[in-house]
């Protein structure tokens, strides 16, 4: 399957992109900025995200809470995301109303700061704390994600932190921040605006050019802080030890890999599936159902794109089985991916061709990756050769990425036991 | 890949939780034109462009549900076939009426075990062998328990639909249920049940369903059963249960996507015409326990930074007449970001992620509640929110403008629905679980469209009652006990949770 699209650059630097698709009458409106929590300095962690609840706080023509109600009596739907490398904003409306979502975006890129007040960023401060106790601290094994990228990445790299960042650090940000966040970051030409769905793409194009036409060209973006180059192992063996109230202990297992985009990515991608997607997979067959050690066991590659990404694997024990057992089952069973059959392997494509294609199916899902592989790459056609990448994946590929880093120098060890009586 | 596992969104779970049947087509239209809908060839300067108002959407296309061919196998299985050839995929659903709901409390979970084993192996085949035959084929093969039925729901390439349906034939009506995966399984939904034992949000739900349902009902229970009600549970008792209810007159199939609908009965006679017909007994639901005066229910969670909360009743059948009425009136609640509830406890308090409500529908009177998590020591608040916004929309009719906000966003939102295959199989099987007639999906917005304040005014009053709510709190009991007390809501009792 081939996504057709046009791609246009407005003289402000905004990237557009145009994907018609008559299958149902929707539109989605999806627009990247290419600023995440990899773009926080020191004592703001968490920031990017709090800045992303920001612009749903109205702007210039768009009174508080107006954005949520002009969508939501359109019948559409919208949200947005932070993550290490981006912030998304989107919203899929019935087709006639794609000027709506225009508007909308348009005036918080091009008119955000009239808006913003303190009272605004208090409401929303709460909103994020709530988020996090929600996530992280009122969950079993919720600080997993940021305890792991804490021991993956050195202090001085820029996925250090978690994208939720600390309680202390939203209690410091101030409305300062926000406006220069904003300055910074939130300019035509750090941006990816898509459209897909029901759209004639020479009057949407025109549409676009209407109203984001004028705002004005930003400055040049600052570069990624921190160290961005990174050794390609960690060098070693690291553990830490968390507790969990009553329940089943877990063993958390990372390892440092090539970024998203390299070859040797998609060998980590392919090679997750093969560890733990489905009742076939290694994981599953050793641990859970032939040694009966884990409950569920999950494997996973972060696609991020700065120096490294993280290869993540868990395993949750059943009663009875320590957290030390498990561990050393789960190794044993990791290292039997170096002996990967060109079956595994093959079944694990399969799934993956499988999965994007139903993703596919809708057009928030088309629109998102269009934008990702234009901000991350500079190439939305990637959306296109993406399942080439991964087919191009061979046996020896995942037996060579296990060798190379699976090993005993490349890894962090989780552990989540109940506390000490 | 796994994005969605780990971005921070701006909206999250209350509401998603409770993102229901939603809705489609012809709405009025906000605002009055300021925008020609048809544009000039050259761009427009500057001045045609109006940011101080929302621009016009100009005509509303009307939508038409799919049209769907129904047909009967030779063993009078129903089915239903729904072309979509945008993308050569197919989604097929074999619903069976074979749900939790016929578990009687001591059985509870049987219905969910039983959907765990069906594709743990077949006459055939073991289940690493069927699980590496559906990877093989690329499809997905999972068997979903629900409530009121038991879904073996297929996603496929079309080239292998043909395999793939045999596969879904075999584990459907044939499946083996060895010993050895029924004591794993077993133990697998008891470690579960355990594991909810940290996770504040299922102590909640499971001690609410317990308080408003009580220990008679199915439905106070969860749908996997307490740790109890498992480990009683037996293989001959699960086998018992799939060869009552396990047959084709008590099942509909339903097949979305790039197929033709003339063409396919040879192919579902072949993987389900096998099927041997017998009758099924009817589930006999109990009577939903009458909703007692309001009382508290503290789940202790000592040192939690954060208190969940649950405040709702028995609900309504799915059946109801007043479903329409009831779906408007639960947007302008909490089924929306811009819900009363959102609105009031996050947008204006910041004292929370997010607030929703909704109601669970089901073949029986499934529960209606409220669902948010907010800091400690606004626990108390937050109820006192609650209850004013539960008094509110029983007392005051909804504003026009704020009515057709919720209106619109069901209507219009409603084509979204049939966009992927799955959404349009799971649109089918609706009509044929709950019987709702053949031109539903048609008629749903302007069914939706033509509810009105009096209306949304009525079903409030007569589904919702803050004098007659549960209301579970698992939170610090230590912190919140004192001012729960305070309100003089109810009594407040102090609950334990199940013994792992």
């Amino acid at each position: 399957m081939k996504i057709p699209f046009e791609q246009h650059t407005l003289e402000n630097g905004l990237r557009v992109i145009l994907a018609p698709d008559p299958a149902a009458p929707v539109v989605a409106v999806n627009l990247w900025y290419n600023v995440g929590s990899r773009n926080e300095r020191p004592g703001r962690t968490g920031f990017a995200h709090l800045f992303e609840h920001m612009m749903f706080q109205g702007s210039e023509h768009v009174p508080e809470a107006a954005h949520f109600s002009f969508i939501e009596k359109a019948g559409g739907s919208l949200n947005g995301s932070t993550w290490l490398d981006r912030t998304n904003y989107f919203e899929t409306l019935p087709a006639h109303y794609l000027e709506l979502g225009l508007w909308l975006e348009a005036d918080r890129l091009g008119w955000f700061l009239p808006a913003l007040t303190q009272e605004k960023l208090d409401n929303q401060r709460d909103v994020v704390k709530n988020e996090r106790l929600w996530r992280v601290d009122n969950q079993p094994y919720g600080d997993w994600d940021e305890r792991l990228q804490a021991l993956v990445y050195p202090e001085t790299h820029p996925y250090h932190h978690s994208v939720i960042g600390s309680m202390a650090d939203l209690d410091a940000a101030s409305l300062e921040d926000v406006e220069q966040f904003f300055r910074t970051y939130y300019a035509p030409n750090n941006a990816v605006l898509t459209l897909c769905g029901e759209l004639d793409p020479a009057r949407a194009l025109e549409r676009v050019r209407a109203w984001f036409g004028d705002i004005p060209h930003g400055p040049a973006v600052p570069p990624i802080p921190g160290t961005t180059e990174l050794p390609e192992t960690l060098g070693g063996e690291v553990r830490e030890r968390g507790t969990v109230a009553g329940a089943l202990p877990r063993v958390y297992l990372a390892y440092r890999i090539p970024p998203y985009g390299s070859q040797d990515f998609y060998a980590a991608a392919v090679a997750s599936q093969v560890l733990a997607w489905g009742k076939a997979s290694l994981l599953y067959r050793g641990l859970v159902k032939e040694r009966r050690a884990a409950q569920d066991v999950v494997a996973f590659a972060f696609p991020i794109v700065v120096g490294a990404s993280m290869l993540v694997l868990w395993a949750t024990a059943r009663p009875g089985v320590g957290s030390a057992r498990l561990e050393e089952l789960l190794l044993e069973e990791v290292a039997t991916l170096a002996a990967a059959s060109d079956a595994d392997v093959e079944r694990a494509v399969r799934l993956m061709e499988a999965r994007q294609l139903q993703e596919l199916q809708r057009v928030d899902e088309r629109a998102d990756q269009l934008s990702m592989h234009a901000t991350l790459f500079d190439d939305p056609d990637r959306i296109n050769t993406e399942l080439d990448r991964i087919r191009a994946v061979t046996t020896e590929d995942v037996r060579a990425f296990a060798r190379r880093f699976l090993g005993a120098d490349n890894r962090v060890l989780l552990t989540y036991d109940r506390p000490a009586a | 890949m796994s994005k969605r596992r780990l971005t921070l969104h701006l909206t999250g779970a209350a509401l998603t939780l409770f993102a229901g049947a939603c809705a489609g087509g012809a709405g009025p239209r906000p605002s009055p034109p300021e925008l020609p809908t048809d544009m000039p060839e050259h761009p427009p300067s500057p001045i045609a462009l109006d940011r101080t108002m929302a621009p016009d959407p100009g005509p509303a296309p009307t939508f038409t549900a799919p049209a769907v061919r129904r047909f009967t196998l030779a063993n009078e299985l129903q089915v239903m076939v729904v072309e979509q050839h945008e993308l050569p995929v197919v989604d097929v659903q074999l619903v069976v009426r074979a749900g939790a709901a016929a578990d009687l409390p001591p059985a509870a979970g049987r219905a969910a075990l039983m959907a765990d084993l069906l594709d743990e192996g077949t006459r055939t085949m073991s289940a690493l062998e069927l699980a590496d035959a559906v990877d093989f084929l690329g499809a997905s093969l999972q068997v979903y328990p629900g409530w009121d039925a038991t879904t073996v729901a297929l996603h496929v390439l079309k080239p292998h639909l043909e395999a793939a349906l045999l596969l879904l034939g075999q584990v459907a009506t044939e499946p083996a249920f060895p010993a050895e995966e029924f004591q794993r399984k077993r133990e697998q939904r008891l470690n579960a049940i355990r594991q909810e034992l940290d996770d504040p949000r299922a102590l909640a739900n499971t001690a609410f369903a317990a308080v408003v349902y009580g220990d008679a009902h199915p439905y106070g229970a969860p749908l996997g059963g307490t740790a109890s009600s498992v480990a009683a549970l037996t293989l001959d008792g699960v086998r018992a249960f799939y060869r009552e209810r396990f047959h084709p007159e008590n099942a509909t199939l339903v097949v979305a996507g790039d197929v033709m609908a003339a063409e396919i009965t040879p192919l579902l006679e072949r993987a389900l015409g096998g099927w041997e017909r017998a009758a099924a007994p009817a589930t006999e639901l109990p009577a939903a326990p009458r909703p007692a005066p309001t009382a508290i229910h503290i789940v202790d969670r000592p040192g939690a930074p954060q208190s969940e909360l649950r405040v709702g009743l028995v609900g309504v059948p799915r059946t109801t007449e007043d479903y329409y009425a009831l779906e408007v009136m639960n947007t302008v609640l909490g089924g929306a970001f811009t819900s009363r509830l959102n609105m009031r406890l996050r947008e204006e308090k910041g004292w929370t992620y997010g607030a929703g409500s909704g109601f669970g529908y089901r073949l029986g009177p499934g529960p209606f509640q409220v669902a948010t998590a907010v800091f400690t020591e606004v626990t108390d608040s937050t109820l006192t929110e609650i209850v004013r916004e539960l008094r509110r929309i029983r007392d005051e009719l909804v504003p026009e403008e704020e009515l057709a906000r919720a209106r619109n966003y069901l209507a219009l939102g409603y084509p979204r629905s049939f966009e992927t295959t799955g959404g349009l199989a799971g649109n089918m099987a609706q009509l044929a679980l709950y019987g709702l007639p053949a031109d539903y999906h048609d008629r749903y917005v302007e069914r939706i469209l033509a509810v009105s304040a009096e209306d949304v005014w009525r079903v409030a009053n007569a589904y919702l009652d803050p004098g007659r709510s549960a209301i579970v709190v698992a939170g610090d009991r230590a912190r919140i006990e004192a001012g729960l007390r305070a309100l003089r809501l109810g009594p407040v009792y102090v609950r334990e949770p199940a013994a792992p």
